[in-house]
């Protein structure tokens, strides 16, 4: 009952959003108020329904009704209750059910709190908004529906796959989620302005918001992805450049050139055409990357071909919204006026650089991401693209834009002085070279790159303090000064130097843990130790538990440095008798400070033995700190009295006067 | 979504044998200095019964033989690009991460930089269709009904 109460939510809501998809433009046409309210009301109406259905899953997932087939295939009645709640979305139809939550969420957050946008703004984004929402609709409840039951009711279900029962389910698909799906609202306001022929400063206001919003879920998604990848993939690796990792990559290159973009525009009236461009191109490779996972033709072409419904579904909804949307930006593009202008050296141009170099990047990754699949199919030839092709691309596109990052801020709107920046940079830039000067004295020449790394680092994050502190005129050495001009500073300023700076944060915890981490590869027997970097494991013995739902061979690990005991260690094995006996390797982690120890077991070896893998990875928390600090930037930079506020005044007048 | 293909995959991986790690004990090779060298020609080469893993950090059986190879042809004596031509030859240029330059992979390795560059020159014709000395005098006069209306919302806000 309730699984078929939760499907026909998802029907109620699939019928209001073919309402909201219609109405609202008829209404913005016409100039009808009635038909433009409607939006706000069918937008609510239709969040609602799809939460039922949400929770109606969930329901069926905690109450482990196995007549489900969905249940059936992904629980387990000994499984964990947070693992149930996770497990509504650890599988196909479950996450896309979760994808027309957010999805809806957001379209609701616009209609909730977008009092202060033009009438028929609203209206448009709204109706757009339900476009890309029927879309999905129809896509689950045609080939992905979550709430299919079965005729006989199995006695047990079949469990999750034991590596997503882990913490890491609970954070990581809904965060990705929130960023990808966020951008949907950009993409929304990007379509409605190119309907509406008309953009401005405004416009940008509105839009920065719910992208900065995106983009700080999608940044801590990412970087929890990574972070599980880390520790339950068992080899100390964090990023692979695989062709999932780059699909949630793309749309956050994407996205964050579209936060840079968007001040241009709002500050300065100016790279108006480029932002649309960009907020539409940031929703498109969210698509594109729902499409590279869900359609399954990464995993081979094989696998698209079998089930190919899916698949062509996704691509079909890919090719109407990217195609469409860009065949009416060429449309409608030109009517946009062009604003204000600038020098070469400017705010402006700095971030128009670091468009250029993020755009860049982006399209790296997206060409290095398909190549394969476009060149089989048109050649038959198989060639790989992977890391190492990545790091080396990636990589140099990186350098120039981390260099240019400090002198951004720093540099005046419309007319900069270069010199006069780098003049003010001169602190930064001695910060670098110290740094840069004591790793080549204390690592040696063997690592060539890595001082110029922390050299680079520290000087982005000096950049960002020296931001700062010309802001807050350090120089004039009066407490008082200072204090009043570091509570008047506004968030945004707060946040863009709080990001910059974790920038470097993330980059000097690449350099070290990727430079400087030591592995030891050793076979060990009971009571015998094994050293890495100062810290000396022995080895207890082994320790067999029972879980929940799996069966745990654990190693026991006594880790000493210089003699005194720091902690302990237990990397296991688990196996799970529910799903045929796979099991799954489980590392431990010891952290100092932010660089870990990394212990991951291996395989028992006749003679008692058993082998383990062991990292030393200096600094490596850094990586994800850094990310996390980058959204904390966002999140200043949301908090800003600007973005809160709004832009009444404009709203007041233009919906008194309804678009012709 | 990384965790899901890498799930799937890792899933198939774990069905077809037990849990084999990334390089094991008995594959190390007693010179370092060889050793070293093999690892650095595993991070290159593909585990081609996975998805996008290196032999160096997959678990798959097959990964474990390619892994042997390079070690026994470097036992042999043989140079790092020979190790890596001897795989290509016998698997195929799918085995290499990263792609040799060639024309069939020339619009992979050509696409950074020319994106950059078609970047660059947009930028610079958007910057050339500027009137002459647009930059300096930008900021328009207000016209007498704008400064009417300025007056009026400054005299509203009492400044």
């Amino acid at each position: 009952m309730i699984a078929e109460l939760g499907h026909y939510a998802l029907v109620l809501a699939l019928a209001l959003a073919l309402i909201q998809s219609t109405s609202p433009v008829i209404g913005a046409r016409k100039g009808d108020f009635a038909l433009m309210k409607l939006a706000d009301s069918t937008a609510l109406a239709q969040f609602g329904f799809v939460a039922l259905s949400f929770a109606a899953l969930t329901a069926c997932y905690v109450m482990s009704d196995f007549s489900v087939a969905n249940v059936y295939e992904n629980s387990h009645t000994q499984m964990p209750l947070i693992y149930k709640f996770t497990s509504v979305w650890g599988n196909h139809e479950g996450s896309m059910l979760l994808w027309v939550l957010i999805l809806s969420l957001f379209g609701a957050l616009v209609a909730a709190f977008g009092s202060n946008l033009p009438a028929t703004l609203k209206a448009n984004v709204l109706a757009v908004q339900s476009w890309v929402a029927s879309a999905f609709y129809l896509f689950i409840l045609f080939t992905s529906n979550p709430f299919r039951r079965l005729a006989e009711v199995p006695a047990e279900g079949r469990d999750l796959n034991p590596i997503l029962q882990d913490f890491g389910l609970a954070v990581h698909p809904p965060m990705l989620y929130l960023g990808y799906v966020g951008f949907s609202i950009a993409f929304s306001f990007a379509v409605a302005a190119l309907i509406e022929g008309r953009i401005d400063a405004a416009w940008a206001r509105w839009v920065r918001p719910w992208t900065l919003l995106a983009w700080m879920c999608l940044t801590v998604g990412i970087a929890m992805g990574s972070y599980w990848a880390y520790y339950e993939l068992g080899w100390g690796g964090w990023w692979f450049w695989d062709p999932v990792e780059n699909a949630s990559l793309m749309p956050w290159l994407a996205g964050t050139a579209l936060l840079h973009s968007a001040v241009v525009m709002e500050k300065r009236n100016a790279l108006k055409v480029w932002t649309i461009l960009l907020a539409i191109l940031t929703f498109s490779l969210s698509l594109i990357g729902t499409f590279l996972v869900r359609s399954g033709v990464l995993t081979s072409v094989h696998t698209f071909s079998t089930d190919p419904a899916r698949g062509l579904f996704i691509l079909l909804i890919l090719c109407v919204f990217i195609g469409g949307s860009l065949a009416l930006f060429a449309w409608r593009a030109p009517l946009l006026k062009q604003g204000g202008l600038f020098a070469p050296i400017s705010r402006e141009s700095a971030l128009v650089f670091n468009n250029l170099f993020l755009a860049t990047a982006c399209a790296t990754v997206f060409v290095g991401t398909l190549y394969p699949l476009v060149l089989e199919a048109l050649t038959g030839d198989k060639i790989s693209v992977g890391a190492p092709f990545f790091n080396l691309t990636f990589g140099p596109l990186f350098v120039p834009l981390l260099i240019a990052v400090p002198f951004g801020p720093l540099l005046a709107w419309k007319r900069g002085d270069l010199y006069g920046v780098a003049q003010r940079l001169l602190a930064a830039f001695a910060v670098a070279m110290v740094g840069l000067a004591a790793t080549f004295a204390f690592a040696g020449v063997k690592a060539v790159f890595a001082p110029f790394g922390v050299g680079l680092a520290l000087f982005v994050m000096a950049g960002a303090v020296t931001d700062i502190a010309e802001r807050v005129d350090l120089r004039s050495l009066s407490p008082e000064t200072i204090g009043r001009r570091a509570a008047g500073l506004p968030r945004s300023a707060w946040g863009t130097a709080v990001a910059h700076f974790a920038l470097g944060i993330t980059l000097l915890g690449i350099v070290s843990a990727s430079t400087w981490g030591s592995e030891r590869i050793v076979a060990l027997k009971p009571s015998q130790t094994v050293s890495i970097s100062g810290y000396d494991l022995s080895f207890d013995g082994m320790v067999v538990r029972d879980g929940s739902n799996y069966r745990e061979t654990a190693a026991h690990f006594t880790v000493r440095k210089a003699g005194a005991v720091i902690g302990i260690m237990e990397p296991s094995k688990r196996t799970f008798p529910s799903r045929d006996g796979m099991s799954t390797t489980e590392a431990a982690l010891l952290t100092r400070g932010v660089s870990q120890v990394y212990l991951s077991l291996g395989d028992n070896n006749a003679d008692g033995s058993i082998a383990v893998r062991l990292y030393h990875k200096p600094l490596v928390l850094m990586i994800w700190l850094g990310a996390v600090v980058m959204a904390l930037g966002g999140a200043l930079s949301l908090s800003d009295r600007r973005l809160r506020i709004g832009a009444p005044k404009p709203a007041a007048r233009l919906l008194a006067q309804p678009a012709e | 979504m990384v965790w899901n293909v890498r799930v799937l995959l890792l899933g198939l991986a774990l069905f077809a044998a037990a849990p084999v790690h990334a390089v094991q004990v008995d594959e190390i090779l007693p010179d370092p200095v060889l050793e070293q060298r093999a690892r650095e020609i595993s991070h290159d080469l593909r585990c081609m019964v996975c998805q996008n893993q290196s032999i160096d950090d997959s678990e798959a059986p097959l990964a474990r033989d390619l892994r042997l190879l390079v070690r026994e042809r470097l036992k042999a004596g043989d140079s790092d690009s020979q190790v890596v031509d001897f795989m290509v030859a016998r698997y195929g240029e799918f085995v290499l991460l990263k792609p040799r330059m060639s024309w069939h992979t020339a619009v992979l390795w050509g696409a950074p930089l020319t994106i950059l560059i078609a970047g660059l020159f947009a930028i610079g014709f958007s910057v050339l269709r500027r009137p002459a000395g647009a930059a300096v005098s930008e900021t328009a006069r207000l016209s007498e009904a704008e400064r009417l209306k300025l007056d009026a919302i400054q005299r509203s806000q009492g400044l």
